[in-house]
């Protein structure tokens, strides 16, 4: 075994995440905060950034860069009341420098929250009664669940179990509430972490329960993952599958995304005891020497399978049985109108890369506020980054909202760029070797001209742009997806099944975006004349396109 | 006595020599001329047998003492000046510096002649402030035994020019002093003016002088060596012109780095570099507009003829507006006359308006020659150093804020501020030292920097010069500015320098980054205990910055600490005060 990395001394010496987090903020020489800290408020939910774009002119002025604060909230199943929407929305306006973000993991982002500002907007998150703790860090992250399940009986029933397991999970430290809730401070030894312990887990943690046909949360992605089993109207159970992650290393081959594997089927009311038995397997076994190495999937197959399957199941007592019968069909989000059985109306929205803005004519941000100002049932963000207003009474009330703010043609957009995923990257993510973000308009515009040329802009082909290796957009289980290589550098990847089950592989590496286009240029063509009945592009690709060596 | 008479063959001094040293003789009393052919033989023995002269038995009162209140050093020189050449008048005189002497001792001296700038808005130098407020108490001592004689400096372009040596000459004449000689009131181009009143001076002490003293130390500058009042300057490359407010910022300040190669310029820490710029291009055009002239029509500038655009440019100060010019220009405007015989509106015209801003309000028909006769000699500007040398050989850097603003519907421009910020390739450079503005000798003295905008110039060159020397003294900066994202001054130098243990303490307030102005006062207010500590540690205390924005507001933030921590009444806090700046612990470099 490796030595302990930094970040584990970091933990360790921590007290619970306190760190010397609360001297940090107090200092106001700089927007940073010491080292040591940057890694203990992730756990607080926050990451501390720089402007890239700025970095260097602001080197030569002689200041510090231009140091903020990416806030995520947690949000399980992505599901918020019309009044914290509002919250939301004011809250970003006021302390944020970019408008509110919906992430592929159902949360909220707010970025651009200078130092000074953190205790405020945490606060005031809280007031809204959502939160931040553990949203990032090494731990269990936001747990997702599949967004229209409401027109499925056993929503509501997945969407509570989403909530037990996130709020079981969820950190006991004081740290939290000291620092930014002016709670009492703890005396030491007073507390503990009865299920991760001092030093939490070597790595994140993400948890996600699908309800087929749909995907959307794209399960095989988690560390952990639920896959809804019903029997009639009624949720009998899941299949649990683990070992999923997107996250790699150019350049390490001893880093790689993996697709998860099923485990077996647990009735409802076991599913937070074997999250729990999972997370500490993780916690003793994970491989803090490396962080490149240390996420669920390398101990799995670090130490097999079999080995995980017998430690969960010694753990919990007893053995898990086989997994059942599932099926998914698809894993994009169906844009426009729906109503379940009891007549109320489920609108889902295209949110263009997840941001809630006005832009020329389409108003989104002021026309979701006067929404949530009227509405009586709920928001969900899925991990499509759209959202859907739901349980809706009066529908010709939002449709005069969405007309009067110009939204209409949100729900008018091709299926491939509804589900069209990107991840930050620049200017904010430190990771980012090439844009993504900002660069999904221009892609997705230049592809949806070829869709169109090749008479395929009915396809649900899902599109995904990272810009770095680490996954956060869930690139591996895309149709198509640009992993970030160096500025207008890219590997395409081409392969993935539609449904998120099967990894990618990749067709080009460190290509510009024309020989990218050359490329899917040809393939679609090929695809629209060469393509058997309902096969997907993932499927025709795989067995028809030029992919690299592996 | 006839000297004529007593011509020799072997004539070792020439006619003219003899002459002079007749005319200097002249009038003295019997007993005082057998004194100085005694003197003159102890001197003659004393030049060929190399050894030092007795020191011969000093009259009484007899001495000159040429007293001066200097912010620039200029004073200090014109002083310096005068006491090096008045052997030449057979007279004894030494210098001393206000900031270091007792008012009520004025009473006991019986020749003086002051040399007194005026600063800001009609001050008294930094550190004489209390040697002025002495003279004013209505129980200061008579002084009728004194013989004075004042030169005022100033700046033509504040409406209290020379108000300090206005107010002492009227003040010394009040308390029944004689006046030997007539105040002479010097604007930024003094050489000249001041030369002829030392002239005046000199003869005037001459003619009052009981006796010549016969003070040996002084007869070195017999050679003429007497500091010169022009400075020297140097063509200096610039190396570096970087924008350091961020993008965004309500500023734009530049960090300028000057090559000072083969210059032979050295400066320490605290001194100022003077630059003389060519004026704003545009404004240049402005003038010849208003005029209607044209730019080549030649005129005389010091008895040379060069084109008019050259004089404008090179010459002559065309943005700020000087008392003569508003003198000239009221003559055919009795609206600006009356404005003019106003303290108060004279005062806001000076502060308000530019050259071009008068000339365009109050029209006036002036030739190419006559408009430049009207504008004073292009003044150097000064800028505090920014760096030490010791850490910078061969270099001086400097924080230039760039001053551009709008007002009556018109663009403003700083001259210096925008030729370097234009480019300028090399700029024409001097240093002027200033000795009040010093850090303590001792590295072990800990000193609080306080400073808003561009005032924190000198602190960088501070922390560079103790860095190098190794001085183990405390530091503490107190820096304030509009907005901690952009305007945070050498933002990541600071933080290195605390990291690396030669800051201890920061503090900062910026005023428009809340809704509650934050100021540096204020955080001196916040951190009185500490600074209290600091100070009864022996720490030196700086404040550099803007006269009229924060430096009165400093030192009353600075008194209400000695009053609360020190448990002071208001006037033994003022006295503490008065005696930190009297022991060199409290020093200001506001402008």
């Amino acid at each position: 075994m490796n030595a302990l990395t930094p970040v584990e001394h970091v933990k360790s010496k921590s007290r619970l995440l306190r760190g010397t987090i609360a001297q940090s903020l107090a200092d106001d020489a700089s927007g940073a905060l010491a080292e040591d800290d940057t890694h203990l408020v992730k756990f607080h939910g926050f990451y501390q950034q720089d402007d890239r774009d700025l970095r260097g002119e602001r080197l030569e002025r002689k200041l510090e860069p231009a140091y903020s604060f990416m806030i995520r909230v947690r949000v399980p199943g992505g599901v918020v009341t019309p009044s914290q929407w509002l919250s939301m929305d004011e809250i970003a306006a006021r302390h944020a420098n970019r408008a509110l973000r919906l992430t592929t993991r159902q949360a909220f982002q707010l970025h651009g929250v200078i130092k000074r500002d953190l205790k405020t907007t945490l606060s005031e998150i809280n007031a809204s009664l959502l939160d931040t703790i553990a949203a990032c860090g090494d731990v269990n992250r936001n747990v997702m669940c599949s967004v229209l399940g409401e027109l499925s009986p056993v929503h509501h029933d997945a969407l509570e179990t989403a909530n037990a397991i996130s709020a079981h999970l969820t950190p006991h430290t004081g740290a939290y509430h000291e620092l930014w809730l002016d709670g009492k401070k703890v005396r030491a030894g007073e507390e503990r972490e009865p299920i991760y312990g001092p030093t939490y887990l070597p790595r994140k943690f993400k948890i996600a329960l699908a309800i087929p046909p749909v995907n959307d949360v794209d399960v095989f992605a988690q560390d952990l993952g639920y896959i809804a089993v019903t029997e009639g109207d009624r949720l009998a159970g899941f299949n649990v599958t683990a070992g999923g992650g997107m996250g790699a290393t150019h350049g390490e081959p001893e880093t790689y995304p993996r697709v998860a594997d099923l485990i077996g089927f647990c009735e409802p009311a076991k599913a937070m005891e074997v999250a729990e038995r999972i997370v500490t397997i993780q916690r003793d076994f994970g491989d803090r020497g490396n962080r490149k190495h240390a996420r669920l999937k390398y101990t799995i197959d670090d130490r097999g399978l079999d080995w995980f399957k017998e430690e969960l199941f010694s753990r919990l007592g007893y053995q898990l049985p086989a997994p059942r019968g599932y099926e998914f069909r698809t894993r994009g989000d169906s844009l426009g109108w729906a109503q379940d059985d009891a007549g109320l109306w489920y609108l889902t929205l295209f949110i263009p890369e997840g941001r809630i803005e006005d832009r020329d004519g389409c108003r989104l941000a002021t026309g979701l506020q006067k929404i949530a100002s009227t509405h009586t049932g709920d928001f969900r963000i899925t991990p499509n980054q759209n959202l859907v207003i739901a349980r809706i009474k009066d529908r010709p009330r939002i449709e005069e909202l969405l007309t009067d703010h110009g939204l209409d043609a949100l729900v008018h957009i091709t299926p491939m760029r509804a589900q069209a995923l990107a991840c930050v990257a620049l200017p904010n993510c430190p990771l980012a070797f090439a844009e993504a973000e900002r660069y999904l308009p221009a892609f997705t515009d230049r592809l949806d001209t070829l869709l169109a040329k090749h008479s395929l802009e009915n396809e649900a082909i899902s599109v995904r742009l990272s810009g770095c290796p680490n996954g956060c957009s869930r690139p591996y289980v895309a149709e198509i997806a640009l992993v970030g290589k160096a500025p207008g550098s890219y590997n395409l990847m081409v392969g993935g099944d539609a449904v998120g089950r099967r990894m990618n592989r990749m067709a080009l590496e460190s290509a510009d975006e024309d020989t990218i286009f050359d490329y899917l240029d040809n393939g679609l063509g090929r695809f629209a004349r060469e393509r058997e009945t309902s096969e997907s592009f993932g499927d025709f690709a795989l067995r028809a396109l030029p992919q690299q060596e592996a | 006595m006839n000297l004529a008479a007593e011509k020799s063959t072997a004539e070792p001094i020439n006619q003219g020599t003899l002459a002079e040293l007749r005319a200097l003789v002249s009038g003295f009393e019997r007993d005082q001329l057998m004194w100085m052919s005694g003197y003159l033989a102890a001197l003659a023995r004393s030049t060929h047998e190399s050894t030092p002269p007795p020191q011969p038995k000093s009259h009484a009162g007899a001495e000159w003492t040429v007293f001066f209140a200097s912010e620039t050093g200029n004073s200090r020189k014109v002083a310096e000046g005068l006491a090096a050449r008045a052997v030449e008048f057979g007279l004894a005189a030494k210098t001393q510096d206000l900031r270091d002497f007792r008012a009520h001792r004025l009473a006991k001296v019986k020749h003086a002649l002051f040399v007194v700038a005026t600063h800001g808005l009609g001050d008294p130098p930094e550190g004489t402030q209390a040697f002025f407020d002495h003279l004013m108490r209505d129980d200061a001592e008579p002084l009728e035994d004194l013989a004075y004689g004042v030169l005022a400096l100033g700046d033509s372009s504040y409406a209290d020019f020379c108000e300090v040596g206005r107010m002492l000459d009227a003040r010394l004449e009040a308390l029944r002093a004689t006046r030997i000689v007539d105040r002479v009131d010097c604007d930024l181009q003094f050489a000249a003016s001041a030369e002829k009143w030392t002239l005046a001076a000199l003869k005037g002490a001459q003619a009052r002088s009981e006796a010549p003293s016969a003070e040996v130390r002084h007869l070195h500058a017999v050679n003429g060596n007497s500091p010169s009042l022009a400075p020297t300057t140097f063509e200096s490359r610039v190396l570096t012109n970087q924008r350091i407010t961020g993008r965004g910022s309500s500023k734009d300040v530049r960090h300028i780095e000057l090559d000072l190669d083969g210059s032979g310029l050295t400066y320490l820490p605290g001194d100022s570099i003077g630059v003389l710029p060519d004026n704003p291009p545009q404004l240049i055009e402005q003038f010849l507009d208003t005029f209607d002239l044209d730019p080549t029509s030649p005129v005389t500038v010091d008895g040379q003829s060069i084109p008019l655009e050259t004089a404008l440019s090179k010459h002559k100060e065309i943005t700020a507006a000087s008392g003569p010019l508003l003198k000239a220009l009221g003559k055919h405007h009795p609206d600006l006359e009356a404005k003019r015989g106003d303290r108060d509106q004279l005062r806001d015209l000076l502060l308000t308006h530019q050259i071009i801003d008068l000339v365009s309000k109050y029209p006036i028909d002036w030739d190419a020659q006559t408009l430049v006769d009207n504008l004073r000699d292009l003044p150097p500007r000064l800028y505090s150093i920014a760096s030490s040398l010791t850490a910078n050989p061969d270099e001086a850097h400097l924080t230039v804020s760039i001053v551009n603003y709008e007002k009556f519907a018109r663009e403003h421009w700083g001259a210096a501020s925008n030729f370097m910020a234009g480019g300028a390739t090399s700029l024409q450079v001097h240093v002027e030292a200033n000795e009040n503005f010093r850090l303590p000798d001792d590295g072990d003295t800990p000193i609080i920097m306080i400073g808003a905008g561009t005032g924190i110039a000198p602190y960088r060159a501070f922390i560079e010069h103790r860095r190098e020397q190794g001085a183990k003294g405390d530091n503490w900066l107190i820096f304030g500015d509009r907005n901690f994202f952009t305007d945070f001054l050498y933002q990541s130098e600071w933080l290195k320098f605390r990291e690396q243990g030669y800051l201890q303490r920061l503090d900062l307030a910026f005023s428009r980054d809340g809704a509650q102005k934050v100021y540096v006062q204020h955080r001196i207010d916040e951190a009185s205990k500490e600074l209290y500590a600091w100070l009864e540690c022996g720490a030196h205390i700086y404040v550099c910055g803007d006269a009229n924005a924060m430096a009165d507001d400093v030192n009353a933030a600075i008194l209400r600490v000695l009053r609360s921590e020190g448990a002071l009444s208001e006037d033994a806090a003022s006295r503490r005060l008065t005696e930190l700046r009297s022991e060199r612990r409290y020093q200001r470099d506001v402008y």
